[in-house]
């Protein structure tokens, strides 16, 4: 791995990774927290059958949806299609297969591959179809079900804050699977707000140590679309 | 009288004592957050990542990357943290959610909960809602009697796909309170003014009455 991780911009970051058939892991929980850059330039490279490992894979058309509008999906592993009209009518066509992991056995799958964990045995799922074909151990008097890790060719995360060495930080609910899908790939790329100065992050704030992260670049002016706009009004209580 | 939907939230919000953790459900246990009782400080968990989750955010604060695990844009309490999903979903499993309220399509008298697919329908997926179900330390199904069909909803052994198996403690209907009881649902308080003949007849299992309703 090249020694400067910076690149320009998403075009040059992804410069030689992309291909058909490949898996790629993308952090975002629904519209939040999404590698936008990466996903238009991934968009725009028109590889095909891709195998899309992310909570969502999009929603309303934006965010991954771009890449299932294309038709350049074959799978999708994910915990949730609601709201992600193109996912589920590709999935009812049968163009796009799905298969549906429970939230947090998601998370703790990709967090089993960045590890080097050969799976771990999990409550959740246990005498649900989650469970059918998987190996059910009493452990101590409770039932647990065995999933196994994840793992992909290419992660494309988004950070609020990143730095030459590739260390991140993130912001508010926009962190969710991001640094999870880092740890867990080949190649990881991170998309970052803002591109700071080696040194400029307090080692104790990063939250990705850069040992994660093989290519960084700035983007600015990100879209961050709401998926739903909720307020209380000014006066009275909420 | 049944239970109006606020009056089913509010003896929801009944359930929560001071200092839990609490996790609710997309749909109408969200509203519990509204009705939590005076005097009582909950801290609510989000299962994308958020811990001490406030109210939806005024106009003028709202920001897209601030949101809760329906999606919707919400605020953060002072003292509140945020986190990978990884370490939220900790926090469910490993017990340290006091509790989770949550929606239910069937609860059956075993405490198996159903609540995340119809066969025949375009599902959603589960997401959070089967950890929620397996791991939180007390889960509490907050729904409808019976279908807008009549078809009963508090049922001997489930008919649709189980979230998860003996997870329910409790069950809040229009009718009342309910806990599975492994072989019948124990009646433990009754909304005003319904019968028990009503609610035997309504419930596709065996109900039994505890003394003090009436």
């Amino acid at each position: 791995m090249a020694s400067n991780k910076v690149h320009a911009d998403a075009s040059a970051a992804l410069a030689g990774l992309l291909r058909d058939g490949m898996t790629i892991m993308a952090g975002g929980f629904g519209l939040s927290g999404n590698a936008e850059r990466c996903i238009d330039e991934i968009a725009r490279s028109g590889v095909r059958g891709l195998h899309i490992i992310s909570n969502n894979c999009g929603n309303q058309g934006q965010g991954l949806a771009i890449l299932l509008k294309g038709r350049q999906v074959a799978r999708v592993l994910c915990s949730f299609i609601g709201g992600n009209p193109d996912l589920a009518e590709q999935y009812a066509a049968g163009t796009v297969a799905v298969e549906l992991s429970p939230q947090g056995t998601l998370a703790e799958r990709i967090r089993a591959g960045g590890a080097g964990l050969g799976g771990f045995f999990t409550p959740t799922g246990v005498g649900t179809s989650v469970a059918e074909g998987k190996e059910v151990r009493d452990i101590d008097g409770k039932r647990y079900v065995l999933e196994k890790p994840l793992r992909a060719d290419l992660a494309i995360v988004r950070a609020a804050v990143g730095d030459p060495d590739g260390n991140l930080r993130f912001y508010r609910t926009a962190r969710a699977f991001n640094p999870l899908c880092a740890t867990a790939a080949r190649v990881t790329v991170a998309e970052v707000d803002h591109l700071c100065g080696k040194g400029e992050l307090d080692p104790d704030d990063i939250h990705l140590p850069g040992i994660f992260v093989h290519r960084i670049f700035e983007a600015k002016d990100h879209k961050n679309p709401i998926e739903f706009r909720t307020t209380r009004p000014t006066s009275g209580t909420p | 009288m049944s239970w109006s939907q606020d009056q089913m939230v509010a003896r929801a919000a009944a359930e929560i004592a001071d200092g839990m953790y609490v996790n609710l459900g997309i749909g109408l246990p969200t509203e519990v957050a509204n009705r939590i009782p005076p005097g009582v400080t909950v801290t609510l968990h989000s299962e994308n990542g958020l811990l001490g989750m406030g109210p939806f955010p005024l106009d003028a604060e709202v920001d897209p990357q601030i949101i809760n695990a329906g999606k919707q844009t919400v605020t953060i309490l002072p003292g509140g943290s945020v986190f990978d999903s990884a370490l939220s979903f900790a926090m469910i499993r490993g017990g340290h959610i006091d509790l989770a309220i949550l929606g239910g399509l069937e609860v059956a008298v075993s405490g198996d909960l159903a609540n995340w697919t119809v066969p025949g329908k375009m599902t959603t997926g589960m997401g959070g809602a089967m950890d929620l179900a397996a791991g939180a330390r007390r889960v509490i199904v907050l729904q409808t009697h019976a279908a807008k069909n009549g078809a009963a909803k508090l049922v001997r052994t489930l008919s649709l796909p189980a979230t998860a198996l003996a997870c329910t403690s409790r069950v809040i209907t229009d009718l009342g309170v309910f806990d599975p009881a492994g072989d019948h649902f124990k009646c433990i308080e009754r909304a005003a003014n319904v019968t028990d003949d009503e609610i035997t007849a309504k419930t596709g299992a065996t109900v039994r009455f505890a003394p003090t309703v009436g």
